[in-house]
């Protein structure tokens, strides 16, 4: 993964960051809830510096915990769920398909 | 956001925007792959079904549910790959996070700084040399439909999600903004489209979404080397479309520049019907997307004998067709790049190989092919180009003949034959020309003489006559002989 921008250690997450990192998951954050969250992922990321001093540059990455590769499944087909089932759950429905606000914007 | 670098040799240039300024376009193309199942779950992949029948927990984001990779997106994936050049190499699955309905995860799989398929190539028919970045395995998408006055986003009052599509294994191929023209773009997704067709892992139709285009575009002044800012341009439906898309586009940046303004980053989409692009959503940090490894799969390693099983298994490029053809007929690949499109290359060899005059085959296989060689075979192809070449039918003649054959087979001479296609006898050509001077001499006397352009027209005038008396079946070639010869 690219590194997120590298930062002093005085100041590991700004305030601005984390109103934007708010944003885009979808959550609105008052301004206590900017500082206290700020404080707090400020721990959490001085936390991983103590591992960013490590040397490991000759240390292969982790993209598993389990060490395991190519677990793959057969190209078979599997019954879908039932339709009316699925829509059954959604809160709003049309023409066998979810409906939903149009608020969201474009997609991505 | 993958940092462009570009190779600079490609010394093509757009002629549409004048000699100062110079295209810069880098295409990446999503291939819908033709699996039975998709990536992750074993829900049908098919396009048309009754929407959100092709569904389950994994496909649907439900909570507890985990996605397994299916083996034949990833070999088909790895055959692209090798088909353009490509390292295969261990790839990692990443989370691309995003909110919109169109993920019920509300993150898209994909592969990040890993993928399967890294640093490619494709060559166009011209032979200018495009790069492949890489080409990565992800997960398509549901597909939303807008409801409103528009059909679009903007003023609609809702939208409807179908979730057949989400899940759907697909391959995006960035390649380096390399291309120069308009015309290279064109190329460059026919000739993708071929591989893929040739390689047989999709259907590769982009009325029907399996394969997509986004074209990234950008200008600069001739002469420089710099990256200026570029506008990446979606809903592009068709090869045509595609090349008015990225002129219009390059021209709308020229004219930014030329009043002291500047285009900003952005997402356009194409208007078919307006014939321009329209501002979408401004491009974001890839950051913004905070990608990280996918926990619940783990890592994709090929091994050196996978890797070369497959490699083993791929078919007859189209480039490696279009060189072979070329060979046999005496031309430039980019002279054959047509017939090896419509498939005709093994007929139209097989032909050239059985003695059949390579200039006629390949004009017969462009002109009239477009459809295909039907129940032609290269054997009846080969004798009917001889008769030609032999003077036994006009060129007019074996257009017919050959229409005769590609509709219902059989032999050439009995066709000919059939029609009355007989070669006419100079002798008997001269008598009807004799005749024809008798009854119109001020029509003879004009083509005989100075005025060249009134020659001309007359010279059309007696082979017309001629023509109509032989209901067509001299030769027009040795009627104009015989003329000029008279003439003295």
């Amino acid at each position: 993964m690219p590194d997120a921008t590298p930062r002093g250690d005085a100041d590991p997450i700004t305030r601005d960051e984390v109103a934007h990192i708010a944003k885009l998951s979808m959550l609105d954050l008052s301004d206590e809830q900017l500082d206290l969250f700020t404080g707090q992922l400020a721990a959490v990321l001085e936390h991983a510096q103590d591992v960013e001093a490590l040397d490991v540059h000759d240390v292969e990455p982790t993209h598993h915990p389990f060490g395991l590769v190519n677990v793959a499944r057969a190209d078979v087909v599997v019954p879908s769920l039932d339709r009316s089932e699925v829509l059954a759950q959604a809160p709003d429905v049309e023409d066998g398909r979810f409906r939903v606000p149009p608020a969201l914007g474009e997609q991505p | 956001m993958i940092e462009y670098t570009t190779t600079d040799d490609n010394p093509a240039h757009e002629d549409a925007l004048g000699p100062d300024w110079e295209l810069i376009c880098g295409l990446e193309v999503h291939v819908e792959l033709s699996t039975r199942t998709k990536l992750f779950c074993g829900c049908r992949n098919e396009f048309g079904n009754e929407p959100n029948t092709n569904v389950c927990p994994t496909c649907l984001g439900l909570p507890g549910s985990l996605p397994v990779v299916n083996e034949t997106a990833v070999e088909y994936a790895m055959r692209l790959g090798l088909a353009l050049g490509c390292t295969v190499q261990r790839g990692v699955f990443a989370r691309k996070n995003y909110f919109y309905p169109d993920m019920p995860k509300d993150f898209q799989v994909s592969q990040y700084d890993k993928p399967t398929n890294q640093d490619g190539q494709l060559t166009l028919p011209d032979g200018v040399v495009i790069g492949i970045e890489r080409a990565h395995i992800e997960e398509d998408t549901g597909k939303s439909t807008h409801i409103g006055d528009t059909g679009r986003i903007h003023g609609a009052t809702s939208s409807l999600v179908d979730y057949n599509r989400a899940g759907v294994p697909l391959l995006e191929i960035v390649a380096r903004p390399d291309v120069r023209t308009a015309e290279q773009a064109k190329w460059y997704v026919a000739e993708l489209r071929s591989i893929v067709e040739a390689l047989g892992v999709s259907d590769a139709k982009m009325e029907e979404g399996s394969m997509r285009v986004d074209a990234n575009v950008s200008v600069r002044p001739v002469g420089s080397t710099e990256l200026r800012t570029r506008c990446e341009i979606k809903n592009i439906n068709s090869i045509n479309s595609l090349g008015k898309a990225i002129i219009h586009e390059a021209k709308r940046h020229i004219d930014l520049y030329a009043t002291g303004e500047a285009p900003v980053q952005e997402t356009r989409h194409w208007d078919e019907a307006a014939n321009r692009t329209r501002p979408g959503r401004r491009k974001e940090d890839a950051d913004d997307y905070r990608y990280f490894p996918e926990p619940d799969l783990v890592p994709l390693v090929p091994t050196d004998a996978v890797i070369e099983q497959i490699r083993a298994g791929l078919p007859a490029l189209p480039s490696a067709r279009r060189a072979s053809l070329a060979t046999a007929a005496g031309v430039t690949p980019n002279e054959v790049a047509l017939i090896v499109e419509r498939d005709l290359d093994a007929l139209a060899s097989d032909a050239i190989a059985a003695g059949a005059a390579p200039d006629r085959v390949l004009i017969h296989a462009e002109q009239s092919m477009a459809d295909g060689s039907g129940a032609l075979t290269a054997e009846a192809f080969a004798a009917l180009v001889r008769m030609e070449t032999d003077g036994e039918l006009s060129s007019t003649q074996t257009k017919d003949v050959l229409a005769e054959l590609i509709a219902s087979g059989g032999s050439p001479a009995d066709i000919a034959a059939a029609k009355g296609y007989e070669a006419m006898d100079s002798s008997e050509l001269e008598g009807l020309l004799d005749g024809l001077i008798a009854d119109h001499p001020d029509e003879w006397s004009r083509f005989c003489g100075d005025d060249t352009g009134d020659a001309k027209k007359m010279a059309g005038f007696f082979t017309g006559q001629i023509m109509k008396a032989t209901k067509g079946q001299a030769d027009g070639k040795v009627v104009n002989q015989l003329l000029q010869a008279r003439k003295g």
